[in-house]
């Protein structure tokens, strides 16, 4: 059998891929899998998530307590039905991630333990001290590598989507060391390939998280949806976007402005610290507005403090946080109060995707962070999105293996031909390309900096139509780009060129879907449109890629139990 | 306002379809802002100076692992070896010692994908144990007789510190040997009969000497060097024990 053709191809090897890959070995022990990652697994963005994985596992938790928490926290524009199936799986992930290994802290008597997180009501979030990505990730990774017919293409860059009549077949990919230029098809193809959040300055995200998923779905025709739900996290360091873990304020630490007030009592009286990121990062916002914030030399910040918690404590839930305190600020937290501000996190957007991870396009999937399944809607809870993986990775592995007993193989004649043609687009596009006279690095910072200026917190129609018309500018730009590296072997330089044009696609998409929703709901804060109108929105907006920028379209949220209400804290 | 610092960057550079062997290139670039670390001296060169600089990275955090590099001879994370601690003396970056170079600063790792995969490096059960269960009980005691080996990033410092591995890489090797230990004390497995064969290999365990670098350079508090003697017990015991109790 051909080493590059599978039944069940997954792009990325993060928490959702590696889930879904281990998914249809044990859906049908007999189909051949092939992973691919741009870099090796193990490197995936998960690895950085640090607070937990919600889930119900508590006598005194339920069901219904934790949809409508999920529910609330995205503003109503979650898919009922989607959250309802997602809470009853999500105890069931989280002890399977326990029983290959995860260490997940514990209560005094060896349970597994929980604790608070922002919007939801009461202890759900289990989680590995504050690594818990870390863990995960290489729990399932190590596990993953027990199944023989898991075939791994680490640092391989999928730069398109095979697509023979309507059904996608596979991927072109570069294989990094080599340069070489690959055609892998399969019967299904699972997108993994995490978040975006390299289109903004100041993120969490690394460098990997440039929308490849999103961006491959959407050329080839799957539309992207609520792209203009981007999550800023109210934690992040000055400077670096280093992530500081909302579990910091779970465990019981204290947002403080420069007058050494709680201030949160003005905005989430009843949540205080523990109220849901969209909120707490709109109230940081605000105060800095009015003067309460400290002056920085990498901007205005906040106080984020956890000394009364004693070192003891932090010790044992936090210690990942004392060590980033320590090397990357110069600080003993159990000393010293940590300087925060707002920082773009996650996408709640992504590639349009259902309950199963189905798509609109036969034979591709998406699961993780890259899909929208409809889960998170206008704001993600935080410690949902490492359930949302293992969850929707396994439904999607599931479906993709069931789907691939009725497809045949795809032909190899087209196959070679859709290669070349990639192929070709690949070096005389970038590698070969004569002239140019733009860097790659500016046109990406630009990109950046006007994303963090045009779709930040708070967004304007003035703010949007500038951005749009930055972009367009950007992306006229980046025709004209030059590349200083013409050698095959590990070409880092053509990948991020190739990453550069995803990003600009899925900013795009970003800004005009946000331009379009007049209104405010969730993160998506409109100055000039400051209350949320279910009569016209409380609709999902669908993005189509065409060649003149993005065609939107609305489609109904699927309501269920949970009347949408006044949204207060 | 004063004039920016600057400092210089001296990194490796090999390209195999060019060069015979690997260079120094000097690179003075602008050191803007104290916060400012090895890695964003590199992405600096890249991003304005000279795109075709090859290196890996993703987190700038310290928990992917990517960034090892050797700085001024030393294996660290470059994403927090700051320049503050180097200025104004010229920085030496390098690929990782003891492994073969792709190309500039990128090793090749896959020897240790391998060997990662040799030690068996998940939970095994002799029965398997169904979810409806529940998970395991298991106390914060017998999680920390795991837990430190457990925090190892597979960032390869220890293999670029081990001397052992410079003379003969078919050693298993700190960071596996740390990973099998996770394993093997981990309450919930039963593998270690499964994993001493390979531990106990004649390429295995036995091959370390006791330098102990492994441990001086691990950025993330693991000691190698503590697991490999506790192994070295644990192929011992396997020997004097009836055979009944061997797994």
């Amino acid at each position: 059998m051909d080493p590059t053709s599978y039944d069940v191809l997954i792009i990325g090897g993060g928490l959702a891929g590696i889930r879904a890959a281990i998914a249809v070995a044990e859906t049908n022990p007999r189909l051949k899998i092939g992973m691919v990652s741009k870099v090796y697994p193990m490197r995936s963005h998960t690895v950085s998530a640090e607070g937990g994985a919600a889930a119900v596992l508590s006598k005194d938790d339920s069901y219904d307590t934790h949809a409508f928490d999920t529910i609330k926290g995205s503003d109503y524009l979650a898919d009922q039905d989607v959250v309802e199936a997602f809470v009853r799986e999500a105890p069931l992930e989280v002890v399977q991630m326990e029983h290959w290994g995860c260490p997940w802290s514990r209560n005094a008597d060896g349970t597994v333990a929980v604790r608070p997180f922002g919007g939801m009501t009461t202890w759900r979030t289990v989680f590995a001290a504050d690594k818990s990505g870390f863990h995960m990730l290489h729990t399932v990774f190590q596990t993953s590598l027990k199944y023989d017919q898991i075939h791994r293409h680490d640092e391989a860059f999928v730069t398109k989507l095979l697509v023979e009549n309507s059904r996608c077949v596979g991927v072109t990919a570069i294989d990094v060391r080599s340069g070489q230029m690959y055609a892998i098809t399969a019967k299904a193809t699972i997108l993994a390939t995490g978040g975006l959040g390299r289109i903004y300055a100041f993120t969490t995200n690394g460098n990997i998280c440039t929308g490849d998923g999103m961006a491959l779905a959407y050329r080839a025709g799957v539309p992207l949806k609520d792209m203009e739900m981007v999550q800023f996290h109210p934690t992040g360091l000055p400077f670096t976007g280093i992530l500081i873990t909302e579990a910091v304020r779970g465990e019981g630490g204290y947002l403080l402005n420069n007058q050494g007030e709680r201030f949160l009592k003005r905005y989430v009286p009843n949540k205080m610290e523990l109220g849901p990121r969209d909120i707490i990062s709109r109230a940081m916002t605000t105060e800095f507005e009015e003067g309460r914030g400290f002056e920085g030399p990498h901007g205005k910040y906040m106080h984020l403090d956890v000394r009364h918690l004693g070192e003891a404590t932090i010790d044992r839930r936090l210690p990942f946080m004392r060590e980033l305190g320590r090397e990357f600020v110069g600080i003993d937290i159990v000393k010293d109060p940590i300087p925060v501000r707002p920082v773009m996190h996650y996408m709640m957007g992504g590639v349009d995707a259902d309950i199963s991870g189905a798509t609109l396009m036969k034979g591709l999937y998406a699961a993780g962070e890259c899909a929208n399944v409809g889960l998170n809607g206008a704001n993600r809870l935080g410690s949902n999105s490492l359930s949302e993986c293992l969850v929707f990775g396994a439904a999607a592995g599931r479906a993709a293996a069931e789907q691939v007993g009725s497809l045949a193989a795809a032909g190899a004649n087209p196959i070679e031909a859709m290669l070349k043609d990639e192929t070709k687009r690949v070096e005389g596009g970038f590698l070969d390309k004569k002239g140019g006279d733009e860097r790659i690095a500016e046109i990406r910072e630009d990109m950046q900096h006007s994303m963090d200026e045009g779709a930040g917190v708070y967004r304007t129609k003035e703010g949007l139509t500038e951005l749009t018309r930055r972009l367009d500018g950007f992306r006229e730009r980046f025709e004209r780009i030059k590349i200083d590296d013409s050698s095959r072997v590990f070409n880092t330089e053509l990948t991020a060129a190739i990453e550069l044009g995803f990003m600009l696609d899925c900013a795009v998409a970003v800004a005009h879907s946000a331009l379009a929703r007049e209104e405010s709901r969730g993160a998506h804060a409109r100055r000039d449109f400051p209350e949320r109108n279910d009569e016209k929105y409380l609709k999902h907006t669908i993005a189509h890629h065409t060649e003149a920028g993005p065609r939107l379209e609305y489609r109904d949220v699927t309501l269920g139990k949970f009347e949408p209400k006044a949204r207060a804290y | 306002m004063t004039a920016t610092k600057r400092i210089t960057i001296k990194a490796t550079r090999f390209d195999p379809d060019k060069d015979e062997k690997p260079r120094l290139q000097t690179y003075e670039i602008p050191f803007s802002d104290d916060s400012m670390v090895v890695l964003d001296a590199l992405n600096y060169i890249k991003g304005h100076v000279d795109g075709s600089l090859s290196y890996r990275w993703s987190c700038r955090m310290g928990i992917c692992g990517s960034c090892g590099m050797m700085v001024d001879g030393v294996p660290k994370l470059t994403c927090n070896a700051f320049l503050r601690d180097h200025w104004p003396r010229p920085i030496t970056v390098e690929p990782l010692n003891n492994f073969p170079v792709i190309r500039d600063l990128v090793i090749d790792m896959d020897d240790f994908m391998h060997k990662l995969k040799a030690i068996k490096p998940w939970v095994i059960r002799k029965q398997p144990v169904p979810l409806g269960g529940g998970a395991f009980v298991q106390t914060t005691a017998q999680i920390d007789e795991f837990r430190q080996f457990s925090q190892c990033i597979n960032c390869m410092l220890c293999y670029a510190a081990c001397p052992v591995y410079g003379l003969n890489n078919e050693f298993l090797g700190p960071a596996a040997i740390a990973l099998a230990r996770r394993y093997n004390v981990d309450s919930r497995d039963e593998g270690l009969g499964q994993r001493l064969p390979v531990l106990a290999d004649a390429e295995g365990v036995w091959e370390c000497s006791f330098v102990g670098e492994c441990s001086v350079v691990c950025p993330k508090g693991v000691d190698p060097a503590k697991a490999i003697q506790q192994t070295k017990l644990d192929t011992t015991m396997r020997f004097v024990l009836p055979f009944g109790n061997r797994d």
